[in-house]
C-alpha cells in the first residue's frame, strides 16, 4: 500500500495523546490509593490533558488531509455498525470531550467525592470521568487499528498482533512523552512513568518484532493464477491496459527503491526501541529532562517510519494486475 | 433474485478495448458528470476508467498463448467494498444486484478500494469521489432506447460478443447457460466475495478420434491370410442355375 502521510500523522499522533491520557489515568490511580503524592495535581492533570488534546486535534486535522472530499466529513459517523472506520469517526470526538472534561475538572479544581467522602479513594469525581476516557480510548486503540485488521485479503494486516501493536506503540509513546511532562510538572512521578515507558517499550519491540516476523514469512493466498483464472504456472503480464498510471498504480504499491524500504525498517527499529530506551535510561539517570524530550521525539520519528512500514509491507492483492505496463 | 452481471469470453475477447472506450464515452457523458481526463494526447496521460483491458501470456516461448483479459467491477454477491464504507455511499441494490456509489454522499475516503480485492474501483482525481463501473444503470432501464439496446455499452461495442450480460440468478439466461455449459469460473474465489461477474476460459475445440476408428481393425478384408479364394473345381452360379 501506498503510505499516506495524512493516516501515518493521523495514527500516530492519536497515538500519542491517547498513551499520555492512559499515562495520566495511571498517574491518578496510584494516587487514588496513595501509593504516590502528587504535589501539584490541578496543574500536572490539566495541562497533560491539555497535551494530549492538542495531539489528538493534531491528529483529527491530519485526518482531514486523506478525504478527497472533507466538507462532507460528518457524512461517515452514518454506518458504525459495519465500518471500523465509522466507528473511530464517532470514538474520537467522544473521547476528546472526556480529555477535555477531565482536564477542565483537574483545572477548575472542582473534583467532588460523588461516592461519599468517607472512602479512602479522593477525587472520585475526576476518576470516574477518567475511567468512561480510559474505556473510550481503548475503543478507539482497537477502532482504529481494526481498520486495517479487518480486511482478510491484506494478509500482512489481517492479524490479533495490529491491534496490539497499535495498543503498545502508542501507549509506549504516550508514556515517554508522560515521563517529560512530569519531569516539568510533576518531578517525583518521572521515574514512575519512565519505568512504565520502558516497560511499554519492551513490550512493544517483542510484539512489534513478532509482526515482523509474521509478515515476512505470510503466504500469499491470492496468486496470478487465480486472480485471472488461468491454470499455468508461468504466466505474464504483457499489459496492464494503460501506460500512464491510474489510481491502482498510485494507491497500492509504496513506490519507494529497495534500500529505502529495507533502511526505513531498521530506521524504525532502531529509533523505537534502543535509542528512546538509552535516552530514557539517562534522563532518569541524570534527571536531565534535554534526554527525556529527545527520547520522546526519537520514538515519535520512528513511529512516522513505522507506521510508513506499515503500510509500505502491506501487500493488495490487486497488485497482480499492475507488474507490467 | 435478480443479479445482473457480466459474463467475458476469454476464448474470442481480441483486446480491442473497444469496451473500455465504449465505457469511458457513455459514462463521461451521463448524468453523474464526467470522468476525469487529464492529458489524454499528451505525455503522462491519466484519467478515471470503468474498465481496462489487460494481456497476459501464458506458458513459455514457443508454447505461449496471449489471453486477454477485460477487468471491471464484478458486482460481487458478498461485496466486501460495501460494509466498510462509513458513509453508505457504497451500497449494493436489492432489485438487481449491482453495487453502486452515491456520488453525492461519498467523502473520498479510499476505503472501500482497499477493501475490493480486484482493483475494481479507481478515485476520481477531480471530483475526488470513488468510481466503479456501474453496469450502465442509467442505460439498462431507459425506455426510451429500444429494447434491444439496453444492456451495458461495453456489451454493445464488442466486435466479437465476448460479453455477454444477464441475470445470473436466473438459471435459463443466456449468462447462466453460458456459465454452466462453458465452464465459467470466478476470479479469486478464495475470498468468499462470490463475484457475479464469470470468465468463460480458453477453449480448444478437438475431436477423439482413436486410430482404430480409422482403420477399421474388424475390416475382414484386412485380416492377413483369410482373403477369400475363390474355388476352382466347383460348379459357379453360373453353371448351375438357369437365370
Ligand atoms: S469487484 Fe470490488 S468493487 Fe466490485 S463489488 Fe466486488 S469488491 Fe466491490
Ligand atoms: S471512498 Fe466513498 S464510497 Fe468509498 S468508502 Fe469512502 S465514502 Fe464510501
Amino acid at each position: 500500500m501506498h503510505p499516506a502521510f495524512s493516516v501515518i500523522f493521523l495514527t500516530t499522533l492519536i497515538g500519542v495523546g491517547q498513551g499520555l491520557f492512559l499515562a495520566l489515568m495511571t498517574g491518578q490511580s496510584y494516587a487514588a490509593v496513595g501509593l504516590v503524592t502528587v504535589s501539584n495535581p490541578n496543574e500536572f492533570y490539566a495541562y497533560g490533558s491539555v497535551t494530549a488534546l492538542l495531539f489528538l486535534i493534531g491528529g483529527l486535522i491530519a485526518s482531514f488531509f486523506h478525504l478527497g472530499r472533507p466538507e462532507r466529513a460528518w457524512r461517515s459517523a452514518a454506518r458504525w455498525r459495519t465500518s471500523w472506520l465509522s466507528r473511530e469517526v464517532i470514538v474520537l470526538p467522544i473521547f476528546m470531550l472526556l480529555v477535555f472534561v477531565y482536564g477542565m475538572l483537574h483545572f477548575i479544581g472542582w473534583d467532588p467525592n460523588i461516592l461519599g467522602a468517607e472512602q479512602p479513594l479522593q477525587g472520585q469525581l475526576s476518576l470516574f470521568v477518567g475511567i468512561l476516557g480510559m474505556v473510550a480510548c481503548f475503543a478507539l486503540f482497537i477502532c482504529t487499528a481494526m481498520i486495517y485488521a479487518c480486511m482478510k485479503f491484506l494478509q500482512e494486516w489481517y492479524s490479533p498482533l495490529t491491534v496490539i501493536n497499535y495498543i503498545v506503540l502508542g501507549g509506549a509513546s504516550g508514556f515517554t512523552l508522560a515521563t517529560l511532562h512530569a519531569s516539568v510538572y510533576e518531578p517525583g512521578l518521572t521515574q514512575l512513568f519512565g519505568v512504565w515507558a520502558t516497560i511499554i517499550t519492551l513490550v512493544a519491540l517483542v510484539t512489534r518484532l513478532a509482526s515482523l516476523y509474521r509478515n515476512t514469512r505470510i503466504k500469499h493466498k491470492s496468486t496470478i493464477q487465480s486472480a485471472i483464472g488461468v491454470r499455468h504456472s508461468s504466466i505474464d503480464q504483457k499489459t496492464q491496459g494503460m501506460m500512464g498510471g491510474s489510481f491502482n498504480t498510485r494507491e497500492f504499491f509504496h513506490g519507494a527503491s529497495q534500500i529505502w524500504y529495507r533502511s526505513v525498517r531498521w530506521i524504525f527499529l532502531i529509533l523505537t526501541f534502543p535509542l528512546t530506551l538509552a535516552l530514557l535510561w539517562a534522563g532518569l539517570e541524570t534527571g536531565n529532562g534535554l534526554f527525556l524530550a529527545l527520547a520522546f521525539v526519537s520514538q515519535y520519528l520512528g513511529l512516522i517510519a513505522e507506521r510508513w512500514f506499515f503500510f509500505a509491507q502491506a501487500n493488495h492483492p490487486q497488485n497482480m494486475y499492475y507488474q507490467s505496463i | 433474485m435478480t443479479q445482473l452481471a457480466l459474463v467475458i469470453d476469454l476464448n474470442v475477447c481480441v483486446g480491442c478495448h473497444a469496451c473500455v472506450t465504449s465505457c469511458k464515452q457513455w459514462n463521461t457523458s451521463g448524468p453523474a458528470g464526467f470522468m476525469s481526463d487529464d492529458n489524454p494526447y499528451d505525455k503522462d496521460p491519466n484519467g478515471t476508467f470503468f474498465n481496462r483491458v489487460q494481456s497476459f501470456e501464458i506458458g513459455e516461448f514457443p508454447k505461449t498463448e496471449t489471453v486477454h483479459f477485460p477487468k471491471s467491477c464484478l458486482h460481487c454477491e458478498d461485496p466486501p467494498c460495501v460494509p466498510v464504507c462509513p458513509t453508505g455511499a457504497s451500497y449494493k441494490r436489492e432489485e438487481d444486484g449491482i453495487v453502486l456509489v452515491d456520488y453525492d454522499k461519498c467523502i473520498g475516503c479510499k476505503y472501500c478500494s482497499w477493501a475490493c480485492p480486484y482493483g475494481a474501483r479507481e478515485l476520481d482525481e477531480h471530483q475526488k469521489v470513488m468510481k466503479k463501473c456501474t453496469l450502465c444503470v442509467d442505460r439498462i432501464y431507459d425506455e426510451s432506447l429500444p429494447e434491444s439496446e439496453r444492456k451495458p455499452a461495453c456489451v454493445m461495442a464488442c466486435p466479437t460478443d465476448a460479453r455477454l450480460f444477464g441475470d445470473v440468478h436466473d438459471p435459463d439466461s443466456q449468462v447462466s447457460t453460458a456459465i454452466r455449459e462453458e465452464g465459467g469460473y470466478q476470479l479469486m474465489p478464495e475470498w468468499g466475495t462470490k463475484p457475479a461477474n464469470h470468465y468463460l476460459p480458453r477453449r480448444k475445440t478437438r475431436i477423439k478420434i482413436h486410430e482404430d476408428e480409422l482403420i477399421r481393425a474388424d475390416n475382414p478384408l484386412k485380416k492377413e491370410g483369410v482373403k477369400p479364394r475363390t474355388v476352382v473345381d466347383e460348379p459357379t452360379l453360373d453353371d448351375v442355375t438357369s437365370w
